[in-house]
């Protein structure tokens, strides 16, 4: 077959048996995106510009056009802001600190060193594919103040007690640890993998020049995971981003709205006070963040590289 | 001797780090187990306790009589598999003929799918919401299914596996005079399977712990799935903490064990489709 390689392969049955067989084997999966993504995409945008309400979800006819003012709205809200603000600390916390603990973890797990490899894998992993509301109500038990595993670690090491979920200043915090925890050993397993890809004999190279084992790490590990990094980085910002769950189990957004997030947002309004229009308007605004965000790690990326 | 020394710290430095970590990591899940054997009380006391002091399953059996989750559970499980057994079927018939059957704007048609991954679920919901409405399917499985009918990222890793197929095992078939759809279902299914047995787990384990799109379209207790009556109920039982822990265990065990036992296809897959681009 592969001597004809510039003429198109001839199909003993003809094309026309395989193109019609294709959109057969298509309709399903592009019916259902069809239906179930391309239309809501276009109903969320023209939502964003009405001011529909639990009026118009009893009569369509209710809802009228507002052009731009549910965005308008939301840049003179200054629970948005705070919101915003928010989700910008779960990102800005957690992204490294993912990064940081699951780099750590797979440098460990892929050491020669290390015994028990497949073991430790799958204990790091296993928090990846837990159900975030169950391991939410875990953790609200864990950061009692009073009763507490965590404070009771905390006091053992002679640290005072935090009120973990109590205080505004800490429960960001609190909840993006949980958010870390969940979630590093996804991004362990692609950094071992990673490594696992980086050819052994730069290493040995690397050794008889004399070189230690924070210069390997720095100047062959880190630019050769650099596209993992990358690949890491823009999952765990966009998952980040999304956090919804945690702060509706285990703060319902509190206290003072501290750790409510921008889907925690949209789901309140949307949901509970069917402000639909308005809620979609905050759907946009996260979308378009997202967009920024990654765009942004692209640009500084080249700035680095070039 | 020095060397060895040397060797030894080193050895012990990486390992105790390891330990430590995994501790860290595993502390959570082991305690939430352990809590949920103690008598009512004993999780939230002073001295704090690590183990039950008299293990007890009552917590367990409060869950499954007077609250009912054994019904949660069913609802939970017959969704999962509802939403894996379909979408492996849309996905396996779009990623096959993406990748193997020749028709005009296959690429272009691919690379706009592959472009709708970085709109968020998020911006969707709403007008989904309504659709739901409109088709009468709110407080319904079927309004829960049709919004996991199938996923690009499961079209992609299908099509990805695909490629492999050898065409003149499809032109054999066809010379011997199969039909497409024949093809599709006698040959090419059986080859898919490796990567069907990962995208099932991943789309089974993502369907049992989905929260958001349950919360908003189920609304009556008796068709909650597990994540949604759990997060219901720990508003109502704040202070059983031992029964809150038992009903943690039932919603994360079940998944737990499935990634354990298919832990090696799982993970190749959510591997596959990141690191390969």
């Amino acid at each position: 077959m592969s001597a004809e390689a510039d003429a198109p392969p001839a199909v003993p049955t003809g094309l026309k048996s395989e193109r019609r067989a294709a959109w057969v084997l298509l309709t399903p999966a592009l019916g259902a995106i069809a239906i179930f993504f391309a239309l809501p995409l276009i109903a969320a945008l023209l939502l964003s510009l009405t001011d529909f309400d639990i009026y118009a979800l009893a009569d369509p006819r209710n809802a009228r056009f507002v052009g731009a003012d549910n965005y308008l709205h939301l840049l003179r809200d200054p629970l948005f802001w705070k919101v915003m603000r928010n989700t910008l600390v779960f990102v800005v916390l957690g992204v490294p600190l993912t990064l940081l603990v699951a780099l750590g973890g797979a440098l460990l797990v892929n050491s020669r060193l290390a015994r028990m490899r497949g073991l430790f894998r799958t204990v790091f992993f296993a928090p990846v594919v837990t159900t975030i509301v169950a391991v939410a109500v875990v953790f609200r038990y864990l950061y009692h103040p009073r009763y507490g595993m965590i404070n009771q670690m905390l006091g053992l090491l002679g640290l005072p007690a935090i009120d973990w979920l109590g205080d505004p200043a800490w429960a960001t915090a609190a909840i993006t640890l949980l958010a870390v925890w969940r979630s590093f050993g996804y991004a362990l397993v692609i950094y071992v993998v990673g490594l696992q890809a980086i050819p052994q004999p730069l290493y040995e190279a690397a050794e008889l020049d004399g070189a230690g084992a924070w210069g390997m790490l720095r100047h062959i590990t880190l630019p050769l995971l650099g596209p993992t990094t990358r690949f890491v980085t823009v999952l765990t910002t966009v998952s980040l981003f999304q956090i919804f769950a945690e702060p509706y189990v285990m703060t319902r957004g509190g206290p003072l709205y501290a750790t409510t997030s921008i889907t925690l947002l949209m789901y309140q309004q949307g949901f509970r006070w069917w402000n639909l229009g308005s809620a979609a308007a905050i759907a946009f605004v996260l979308f378009a963040l997202i967009i920024a965000a990654t765009g942004l790690q692209e640009l500084l990326r080249r700035r680095w590289k070039t | 001797m020095r060397q060895r020394l040397a060797f030894m710290a080193r050895f012990l430095a990486v390992n105790g780090a390891l330990l430590l970590l995994a501790l860290l990591t595993a502390f959570p899940l082991l305690w939430m187990i352990s809590a949920s054997l103690m008598p009512s009380g004993e999780a939230m006391a002073l001295p704090p306790r690590l183990l039950p002091s008299q293990p007890t399953l009552e917590h367990y059996t409060t869950l499954f009589t007077r609250l009912d989750l054994g019904r949660t559970l069913r609802n939970t499980l017959f969704l999962a598999t509802a939403i894996t057994a379909v979408s492996l079927l849309c996905n396996s018939m779009a990623g096959y003929a993406f990748a193997k059957l020749r028709f005009r704007g296959r690429e272009r048609l691919f690379a706009l799918l592959l472009a709708t991954l970085v709109v968020p679920p998020q911006v969707t919901v709403l007008p989904l919401f309504l659709e739901i409405r409109a088709l009468g399917l709110v407080n319904s499985f079927g309004g829960v299914l049709v919004a996991a009918i199938t996923t690009v990222f499961g079209i992609f890793l299908i099509r990805q596996f695909a490629v492999g197929i050898p065409d003149e095992l499809l032109d054999a078939a066809r010379l011997d005079g199969a039909s497409e759809l024949r093809i599709y279902w006698t040959i090419v299914l059986p080859l898919l399977r490796p990567i069907l047995v990962t995208l099932g787990v991943f789309t089974f384990l993502t369907a049992w712990n989905d929260f958001m799109w349950p919360l908003i379209v189920l609304t009556d207790e008796s068709k909650y799935t597990l994540p949604v009556a759990l997060a219901n109920l720990s508003g109502e039982h704040v202070l059983d903490t031992e029964l809150m822990m038992a009903g943690a265990v039932v919603t994360v065990l079940p998944g737990l064990l499935l990634f354990l036992f298919l832990q090696k296809q799982y993970i190749e897959g959510i591997t596959m489709g990141s690191v390969k681009e």
